[in-house]
């Protein structure tokens, strides 16, 4: 098992350094850079402002620099924010983005499967239509379109909760929580209840029977973590599905987020955070992705991880 | 012979989207007190389906008891809710499946899996449960048990995890074992051994064994009794020395005939012409006459009641009604009724006294 991380994070560091370096080098590649925005400057004026950040020098040397930094988790200062570092602005907005991720898997994932198996359970009843119903609207229907959704008519109609912002508290996380959610709970639902069908028509399922054991047995002690395989599989994209649709939903949500800063990065070509938060949200995609095979590992024990403990 | 099961008049149809497949069509038989019952017959005779029927374990939104009973322990089977149900599977009656690959849990150690129908059924701790498993795999020959209960089913080979669920099968020692062509999907040395280990159990313990199999050496091999099934129906029952040396039915003829043997040299090997009918629209009369040689007038119009051949041995055809003209069975069929003094046919291959 430690042989099997070790190898682990040596391919995660690898990973890493080539998605820096191909960001790095994509960026250079867009056309216009941080200065060129403001254009009230001199040559003489942007010749010194280069010059300061480091613009002036050969491509090669500023990726060498920059990958030298990065190392020290130092992702230089931002363009558009005065003086403010990389690493300072994206802790600081890292919160509220990550408080919605987690929330959303965990509402996605763990709705998604309730609602998968009651549709496998009460098969082609109105129990399951309705959740396929559910299924379908969530995978249709884009976060941002919910979000609005959302928005207006629990938001400004209802107005029971607030419409957006980060200012009450964990109230503000419930609707962008909901709308960033119903495309995994739709996803997870679908595969949940397929799997659950196939499974439950499984011979060992016939065993399980034969011994006399109940439904809610078969249902949940030899149906469910069968069931559950497949799904953990698509466990990845789908937290990769969330980091996408929070740029979004917060954009609209008007939550000080990582996206909303993302976004407006991208906009003014702020190089330094845009390279920081492509560079957070890789670390972090990487990592559940690792949580997600070691999860595999836990829950089928025909995948015995390479150089793990055979019995 | 005290009766432990009774199976009488049993019909069961599964609706399809095609329309009602008469899957069984009044099966008769009746299994006794520590014998093995084997039950025969091509595939999609109903062999299988009549055992799930035994155990309820058909899906139940597409199945449907048209008539009969299934009587165990006084008790109508085809009459209990699902939770009396479930008392009984596993603990009265239980099966062993065709393909071990297939008919255990991949996620459960094996450990578990047997300790579920003891921790079930039986007032057991979990220690004293562990326990029995350990004991179960050694009765089944599988070595160093403590350890391999904490294993799961892909550590196992086939034949080891086919012992593993006849393991499971005799937790609770059942009253009726029924065995799925526990042999079919394992290869033929291992075929061997499970077929040993079979026999072997059947000393020990005294569970009552139905059988189902295609293969008819595995039947000479291991029963007391045989049903021949065909179509949803049985055609001929007898003990083995009956259905083997003194066959009535064609269609057991034709099974016979289709075995490969060591002493008969023949160039090529016998094959019952045709294909089995279609249950969604059974024939009229005898299901088997299309494809016989021996199919009289009668056999398209009426299905044959069973004539009794003796005290243990009836078949359906109308070739042993009293009216019936004389017919000379397959020559390989009256080569093994030789041995078979009292056969009818042998004595008319002989010219000997005729009806």
């Amino acid at each position: 098992m430690a042989k099997y991380v070790f190898k682990r994070v040596i391919y995660m560091i690898l990973t890493l350094f080539l998605i820096a370096s191909f960001t790095f080098s994509l960026m250079k590649m867009l056309p216009g850079s941080p200065i060129s925005t403001s254009s009230k400057l001199t040559p003489n004026q942007l010749a010194a402002v280069e010059a300061k950040y480091g613009l002036d020098k050969p491509l090669p040397v500023q990726y060498g620099i920059y990958m030298k930094n990065m190392v020290k988790l130092d992702f230089g200062t931002s363009f558009q924010f005065k003086e403010a570092s990389v690493t300072e602005l994206i802790i600081n907005r890292a919160g509220p983005s990550f408080i919605l991720g987690i929330q959303a898997l965990i509402l996605g994932t763990i709705g998604g499967i309730i609602l998968g198996m009651i549709a496998a359970l009460r098969q082609n009843t109105a129990w399951d239509y309705g959740s396929t119903l559910i299924a379908i609207f969530g995978i249709s229907i884009p976060s941002f379109v919910f979000a609005s959704l959302l928005q207006y008519w629990i938001g400004v109609k209802g107005g029971f909760l607030p419409v957006g912002l980060w200012e009450n508290g964990w109230k503000s996380s419930i609707l962008p929580t909901i709308a960033l959610a119903m495309g995994p709970l739709a996803t997870s639902a679908r595969f949940i209840r397929t799997e659950m069908i196939e499974v439950l028509g499984t011979d060992y399922i016939t065993l399980a029977k034969a011994k006399g054991a109940s439904g809610i047995e078969i249902a949940f002690k030899h149906a469910f973590r069968n069931a559950l395989i497949p799904l953990i599989t698509v466990m990845g994209p789908l937290a990769a599905g969330l980091v996408t649709g929070s740029l979004v939903v917060e954009q609209i949500f008007a939550i000080p987020g990582i996206g909303e800063q993302f976004v407006k990065a991208i906009n003014v070509s702020d190089y330094s955070v845009i390279m920081g938060t492509t560079m957070f949200f890789s670390v972090l995609l990487i990592l559940v992705i690792f949580i997600v095979d070691i999860l595999y590992g836990i829950v089928d024990p025909r995948i015995r991880l390479a150089g793990g403990n055979k019995q | 012979m005290e009766k432990i099961l009774e199976v009488e008049n049993l019909e069961l149809s599964f609706h399809t989207f095609a329309g009602e497949v008469k899957a069984i069509r009044g099966v008769n038989f009746d299994l006794k007190k520590g014998e093995t019952l084997a039950i025969v017959g091509e595939s999609g005779s109903g062999k299988s389906v009549t055992t799930k029927a035994i155990m309820r374990l058909l899906p139940e939104s597409s199945s449907e008891f048209k008539n009969g009973q299934i009587l165990f322990d006084g008790k109508d089977l085809t009459k209990l809710t699902d939770k009396e149900m479930q008392k009984i599977r596993g603990k009265d009656i239980s099966m062993i499946f065709q393909d071990p690959m297939t008919s255990l849990n991949p996620t459960m150690t094996i450990g578990k899996q047997i300790m579920e129908p003891i921790l079930k059924h039986q007032k057991l701790s979990k220690i004293e449960a562990q326990k029995m498993a350990i004991y179960l795999l050694q009765l089944v020959g599988m070595p160093q048990p403590e350890q391999r209960i904490k294993q799961y089913p892909h550590q196992f080979s086939g034949g080891q995890r086919q012992r593993i669920v006849i393991a499971i099968a005799l937790a609770c020692n059942p009253k009726i074992l029924i065995a799925d062509e526990p042999t079919t999907a394992l290869d033929v040395t291992i075929q061997a051994q499970i077929l040993e280990l079979m026999k072997d159990l059947q000393k020990k313990i005294d569970t009552s064994i139905i059988f189902i199999t295609h293969d008819l050496g595995v039947v000479a091999n291991v029963a007391d009794r045989v049903a021949v099934m065909y179509s949803g129906k049985i055609v001929e029952i007898g003990t083995v020395d009956e259905i083997f040396y003194n066959p009535q039915h064609p269609y057991t003829w034709g099974l016979l005939s289709s075995m490969p043997s060591l002493d008969v040299q023949e160039a090529k090997l016998y094959a019952i012409p045709g294909t089995p009918p279609d249950l969604l629209d059974p024939p009229k009369g005898d299901s088997f006459a299309l494809r016989s040689e021996y199919a009289m007038q009668i056999d398209l119009e009426e299905i044959p009641p069973f004539f009794k051949v003796s005290d243990t041995h009836y078949a359906a055809t109308w070739l042993l009604h009293p009216d019936a003209p004389e017919v000379t069975p397959p020559a390989t069929i009256i080569e093994r009724m030789k041995r078979f003094p009292s056969s009818r046919y042998y004595k008319g291959a002989n010219g000997g006294a005729t009806k």
